[in-house]
């Protein structure tokens, strides 16, 4: 039956949620993004951040985790935050207004990725639900080295290369989504895996980018729930890959060789025939068997001597590289043995919707073929549904 | 362009000249041709339309189309004894009235906080008709029963992962059609294959043995509707279901939700998806538009994630013991099936789906119940004045439900004729089944509801006598 | 922006209205029903007799008992509580909410409307037929196609009935297996993709160009000899009109395949521009959007789909013939597809549709036309002026009779989204705008549809209401992203509505989730 109306200013919280504390991790590292300002890429390693520094770089990190943790702290009853000490996340924290529990220790202002994996091992050990971090891709790439995907993990964009999907788009954005995961909209938050993109800083100062897949973290999204009767419906992420890989089994031909390339949609096609993959490593596989696993492209190109092969790979990252960013082992050579025609791309609309260019991009290091592979291509983004979309 | 309309334009405020222009400047060009300027000039037409001169006045206007619509006999003008799935009953003034609220008829999507009330009222039908067929989901009203039952048996194909449905030779031959559609694809393999089950010509119900023979391990469902199109209660439901379900296959009955009050409710003999035709439930039969259909299940998920339509759901809101209503999305399917192509969605039947809500407050169950009984005896009172007619015979008279098959092949007449007949004494005979249906020789099929009184079931019995005595 | 009226102190009705089957008490009654009198009733016996046993209902349906004036009350507090075109200014995009004059209800109200059944003898329907006659005919000019079916039931069934019909094509002509993929756009209404994959086909989608116009060297690319057809919205939901439509047609008619056009947005062309000369084999036309017919709370609709002659063959049958005398219904089309719906269709919207016409005339519908695209251009300058609104593709190039909009600077500066602003809405007296169908290619989509029956102080006020959302987003977000405040109820808990626990479609599985033991009647 109805309740009467409520009275001014009461808000119900129920027991269950009092009694259960959340615990949230935050580690800061303070350097990322110094280089950006002051024109120069990237920050990681001693000398260029006292290059930075001479030039006058002030930490960009501290001040956007700051801004994220004000969304955050009105639950700071209700979660635990547990931080690496100082410039790491107990200073600004604590600004916030929040009382964090610190762990660990650093020397002040000398601060290196190697505290950044300490931190994060520790923050994985004292099992918290959610991680926070404020930093680039460096900082991602050594959280996902220690923490993998056992535990949700969201990033405060700080740093000058933000080419990872496991950022926010802003700092508020990023305190709103932990908000919501922490408090009591929990069940409006999902989780995806995204990946995590290292770029090979030396190259990248003399202006050559090298980026490669480096891992996936799993981080939380808030569900697009639109209650709009004429909107539609759509398939959600998870049934969307899994139509994909079905289309792809079933239009698999005897005897062919399939050679599948890195990432999650692709997995999944490993996942439906029920066989083991390498989630960054390339595989093959022939009549619904595993030829080999992780292989490089000796292996392959040895694999494929006289056989019909098909190449498919998924698209790596937010820019839309569907070769030249985590599978090098698939090579110009390979490429061009195995013909353009025989190469399937498989993404999901919401991925294609999220790419800035809506087009697709190739690197393989080999111009020629990075030419041959330009036009238009049909990718598979559902069961009997397809996509055209240019490979610039 | 400071032309004077020839004529003013009521429903179109910006239409007047001086208004225009006004709009025209402030858009920033002189003439309404520049915002044309995309559509290139060889696919402009260059005349006007062939259309006729309109009545910009209202009162001509009604008069027009009064005029010609005066041209038709309405089934209160006439003696009225169609059905065959869309049905002749009393629409309660009240469902009138409700769906006659400017914000139900002219209201569309819209979101649960702008369209709430229309929001709630479905998901009143929903639950309204989760009692008369006992399924705890119900689908929003949508399209018509053939398309509903079209999208079950797809559901079925999804769920069991097979490509054959049995259906018996008694389904409505129009839903036949319909579901026909559904079945085909243009990838031979995906296409579900239909066959028929005979049904005993003593009875009117399937034939229990040609089912168990021709049903396998292929089948993703069996059809069949209650009461069947013949307008006999198919007694035999559970063993049907039965059948089904020991191989595997998916039980999907088609029902005549005002039966439901004193016929037992699928559910209670293993229907596991429920389809049918509520326009029985407060809707005028306008000439076949008032059909529309239901979808309803139990409420598991393996069901649940295969409806092609959106389901209203109850939800909370904000503030504690307030009732929001929002749309199930089934987003995350964990229920792991193959990827099938789902149906499509579109514009329901929203307002026939309020009245229905409507009826079935106004009526509750005992207006069920009697609503049922009186169709069932005066149905049964025709069967027995009809059956005294020579050369009259009514094929399964035991088990009739509303609708009855009448056989004359005893009079010598065809249908056509005895129907010819009868219009001339200002009745509409039953359905002529001659065609779809020849192995039932000379038959129609006849409709009883609440609205025949006994007088109009004399009256036609003493037609037919005088048309067959000519 | 000066002139803008001052918004409304408008407030939701809160009824708090109990779900009916909370409502009433045994023995309450809404209706009475004929009972068969008593000599019935001693000649054939008491009704269970004649019911087999095992199908006698055991348990009574549990329905509510309540009493006329408490059923009649309840439904109209929950008519208070919707908004419906007729009591607000409900722009919602590609939905083309126009005014559906009353003359019309009064006249589809009529007993020769609502009592006619659609088995009656021909002769006996003469004028109900007439009027089907007639609108094939009006829609026959009107698109250049040569003949209409009024049989599928909304938008969604028309493109179904292409696509079904498509297939059949190809099948007669030996083409059936290998023509197996249907082409269109990502701005074309979804229904396109979603029936072609329902009839079986491969369904290829276009992008759009950097411009927001369908990628021709895409559709090229797209084109072989296993496209069955084409079939693409024009003007797009964008609003735009794409200019290179004929090539795009030529181009699959190259190929083998066939053209449809969906014509849900043709408010802004009545009159203007057709399908034939574009090029197309098949259209339709939404008759509860385009034509009048109202939307009755998400239907019933009517679609009226055309074909070239050519493809006549194949329409659902019957097909509605005139002699030069009379009227008939005509089932001897042996390709027919067969039907698609039982009966004729939804034939209210026929009537209405019919009316409506009629009362326009050919210059009528040019002003149609004209209106919702001078609207439409008029509402963009204002929108414009509105802090944080981006206009989407094709910059200066105007729309037709709608526009994709964004508020995608608004939400950057403030966090404020179109979800936000579209709850909000409601609170000053609005129907919420629609946003867009999925995917969302533009984000933060808002879509406004202002068609004729809007008039300039309609359009001030849906302005000046935007801009006071836009003003409290930027000065106190929180307020619009904890919205409604005024209207029948708060947020709802969405996350509630994916968990199989918490849903609840109808109050049954409501009882049981929440754990009641029984219903609670007093």
């Amino acid at each position: 039956m109805r309740s009467p109306p409520d009275q001014q200013g009461t808000v119900t919280v129920s027991n269950k949620v009092k009694n259960m504390k959340k615990k949230v991790g935050l580690i800061i590292n303070p350097i990322a993004g110094m280089g950006g300002r002051v024109g120069l890429k990237g920050s990681d390693g001693r000398e260029i951040l006292e290059r930075a520094m001479e030039l006058g770089a002030e930490p960009e990190a501290p001040k956007r985790a700051v801004c994220a943790l004000r969304n955050i702290v009105h639950l700071k009853e209700r979660i635990e935050l547990i931080t690496y000490p100082h410039e790491m996340g107990e200073d600004e924290s604590s600004e916030c207004g929040f009382v964090p529990t610190v762990t660990g220790s650093i020397k002040s202002g000398y601060t290196t990725s190697e505290d950044t994996k300490k931190a994060a091992k520790r923050m994985a050990q004292a099992k918290v639900d959610l991680l926070l971090f404020a930093g680039g891709d460096g900082t991602a790439r050594d959280i996902c080295s220690v923490i993998g995907c056992r535990i949700p993990v969201l990033g405060i964009p700080a740093g000058v290369k933000i080419h990872s999907a496991v950022f926010a788009t802003n700092p508020r954005n990023a305190g709103e989504l932990a908000a919501m995961y922490l408090g009591d909209e929990s069940l409006r938050t999902q989780f995806r895996e995204a990946e995590v993109m290292d770029i090979d800083e030396v190259a990248f100062r003399s202006d050559r980018l090298s980026a490669q897949l480096y891992g996936y973290l799993k981080i939380p999204y808030k569900k697009g729930v639109v209650q709009c009767a004429k909107a539609g419906s759509r398939a959600g992420e998870e049934a969307s890959v899994r139509a994909i890989a079905c289309d792809v089994i079933n239009n698999m031909e005897k005897d062919w060789i399939y050679i599948i390339g890195p990432g999650t949609t692709t997995r999944s096609i490993m996942v439906g025939l029920g066989l083991r993959n390498a989630l960054l490593g390339v595989d093959a596989v022939c009549n619904r068997e595993i030829l080999g696993l992780d292989l490089n492209e000796s292996q392959l190109l040895n694999i494929i001597e006289g056989r019909r092969v098909k190449i498919i790979v998924g698209v790596i990252g937010g820019q839309g590289y569907i070769f030249g960013r985590g599978n090098q082992q698939i090579s110009p050579r390979l490429i061009k043995k195995i013909g353009k025609k025989n190469i399937i791309i498989l993404a999901t609309m919401d991925k294609i919707v999220s790419l800035r260019e809506k087009s697709l991009l190739v690197d393989t290091g080999d111009v020629e073929v990075d030419r041959m592979l330009a036009g238009y291509v049909q990718v598979v983004s559902g069961l009997r549904k397809r996509i055209m979309l240019k490979i610039k | 362009m400071k032309k004077e309309n020839k004529f003013d334009y009521s429903y179109i405020p910006n239409a007047a000249p001086e208004i225009r222009s006004e709009m025209l400047k402030k858009i920033g060009v002189s003439d309404v041709e520049a915002l044309y300027q995309e559509i290139p000039e060889e696919l402009r037409l260059k005349e006007k339309l062939k259309l006729p001169k309109p009545f910009p006045s209202e009162y001509e206007l009604r008069r027009h189309v009064k005029s010609i619509l005066s041209k038709n006999q309405t089934c209160e003008d006439y003696l009225n004894f169609l059905g065959g799935g869309c049905w002749q009953h009393h629409v309660p003034a009240v469902c009138d009235e409700i769906i006659s609220r400017s914000e139900f008829l002219t209201a569309y999507g819209g979101t649960p906080y702008s369209t709430y009330g229309r929001m709630q009222a479905q998901f009143e039908f929903q639950s309204l008709m989760g009692e008369l067929v006992g399924m705890d989901v119900v689908s929003e009203g949508s399209y018509s029963w053939g398309t509903v039952a079209g999208n079950a048996l797809r559901m079925a194909s999804r769920i069991t992962d097979r490509q054959e449905v049995l259906l018996p030779k008694s389904v409505g031959p129009d839903r036949l059609a319909v579901i026909r559609n559904f079945c085909k694809s243009v990838l031979a393999e995906n296409s579900i294959s239909i066959r028929l089950i005979e049904y005993d010509p003593e009875t009117g119900l399937m034939d229990l043995e040609d089912l168990r023979k021709k049903i396998s391990s292929n089948t993703a469902a069996v059809y069949f509707e209650n009461p069947n199109f013949f307008g006999c209660i198919e007694s035999q439901g559970a063993n049907i279901s039965e059948i089904a379900h020991a191989q595997g296959a998916e039980s999907v009955v088609g029902v005549d939700p005002i039966s439901l009050g004193v016929l037992a409710a699928p559910s209670d003999y293993g229907a596991d998806i429920v389809v049918g035709n509520a326009q029985p439930l407060g809707v005028h039969m306008n000439y076949g538009g008032g059909l529309f259909g239901f979808i309803a299940s139990r409420d598991e998920e393996r069901y649940v994630a295969q409806y092609p339509s959106w389901l209203i759901s109850i939800a909370e809101t904000t503030k504690e013991g307030e009732y929001g209503f929002g749309f199930t999305r089934f987003e995350r399917t964990s229920y792991i099936g193959r990827e099938k192509g789902k149906d499509f969605l579109g514009t329901g039947a929203g307002l026939w789906t309020i009245a229905a809500a409507v009826y079935m407050s106004l009526m509750g169950p005992k207006g069920f119940q009697k609503i049922g009984e009186t169709i069932i005896q005066r149905s049964h009172y025709a069967i027995d004045s009809l059956s005294r007619l020579d050369g009259v015979r009514v094929l399964f008279p035991s088990n009739a439900f509303k609708e009855f098959v009448v056989n004359f092949d005893g009079t010598g007449i065809s249908v056509r004729a005895i129907n010819k007949g009868l219009l001339e004494r200002k009745i509409f005979g039953g359905i002529d089944l001659s065609e779809d249906f020849s192995e039932l020789g000379s038959s129609a099929l006849y409709c009883i509801t609440e609205v025949h009184s006994k007088e109009d079931i004399d009256k036609l019995a003493k037609s037919l006598k005088e048309v067959i005595e000519k | 922006m000066k002139n803008l009226p001052k918004v409304r102190e408008y407030r939701s009705p809160v009824w708090s209205e109990p779900i009916i089957m909370e409502m009433g008490r045994k023995g309450e009654r809404g209706i009475c029903v004929p009972e068969a009198d008593q000599e019935i009733k001693s000649k054939v016996g008491e009704a269970r007799s004649h019911i087999p046993e095992k199908m006698r209902r055991k348990q009574a349906p549990g329905l509510p008992e309540i009493a006329q004036p408490q059923v009649l009350r309840h439904y109209l507090h929950l008519s208070q509580m919707c908004l419906g075109m007729d009591t607000n200014i409900d722009a919602e995009g590609t939905a083309t909410m126009k005014y559906s004059p009353k003359v019309n209800e009064a006249l589809a109200r009529l007993s020769e409307m609502t009592e006619i059944h659609p088995s009656q003898d021909e002769d006996t329907v003469q004028g109900i037929l007439e009027i089907i006659y007639r609108l094939d005919l009006f829609l026959r000019e009107i698109s250049g196609m040569d003949q209409f079916t009024f049989q599928p039931p909304g938008g969604a069934m028309a493109t179904y009935t292409n696509a079904i019909i498509l297939r059949a094509f190809h099948a007669q002509q030996g083409e059936g297996a290998q023509r197996d993929e249907i082409i269109t756009t990502i701005f074309s209404h979804p229904c396109n993709a979603a029936t072609a994959a329902t009839a079986g086909f491969k369904v290829i989608t276009l992008m759009p160009d950097e411009n927001g116009y369908p990628d021709f060297e895409a559709l090229k690319a797209a084109t072989s000899k296993r496209t069955a057809g084409l079939m693409i919205t024009n003007p797009e939901d964008t609003g735009i009109y794409n200019p290179r439509i004929k090539e795009f047609t030529d181009l699959i008619h190259k190929a083998g395949g066939l053209c449809f056009y969906d014509q849900a947005n043709a408010n802004g062309i009545l009159g203007i521009t057709r399908a034939r000369e574009a090029g197309f084999d098949a259209c339709h036309f939404n008759l509860h959007k385009t034509f009048s017919s109202p939307h009755g709370s998400f239907g019933p609709g009517c679609a009226a789909y055309g074909v070239r002659e050519e493809l006549a063959r194949y329409l659902p049958k019957p097909a509605v013939i005139y002699d030069g005398q009379q009227y008939h219904l005509d089932y001897d089309r042996p390709d027919s597809v067969g039907k698609v719906r039982e009966f004729l269709g939804n034939i209210p919207a026929v009537l209405r549709s019919y009316s409506w016409i009629m009362s326009l005339g050919p210059e009528g519908l040019l002003e149609v036309a004209r209106t919702s695209v001078i609207n439409n251009n008029y509402l963009t300058k204002m929108l414009e002026e509105i802090r944080g609104t981006v206009r989407y593709y094709a910059p200066g190039k105007y729309r037709l009779e709608q526009t994709r909009w964004s508020w995608e600077k608004l939400t950057e500066e403030t966090g404020v989204s179109t979800m936000d602003i579209q709850r909000r809405m409601v609170d000053y007296g609005l129907q919420s705008f629609f946003m867009s169908h999925h995917p969302w290619i533009v984000p933060e989509p808002f879509t406004p549809e202002f068609c004729e029956s809007y008039s300039i102080g309609d359009m001030k006020y849906w302005c000046a209401v935007l801009r006071t959302i836009s003003d409290e987003a930027y000065s106190d977000p929180e307020l619009v992203k904890s919205s409604p405040h005024r209207a029948p109820i708060h947020l709802v808990k969405y996350e509630d509505l994916d968990e199989p626990d918490k849903w609840a479609v109808t109050w049954r599985a409501y009882v049981k989730k929440k754990g009641k033991s029984a219903l609670e009647r007093p």
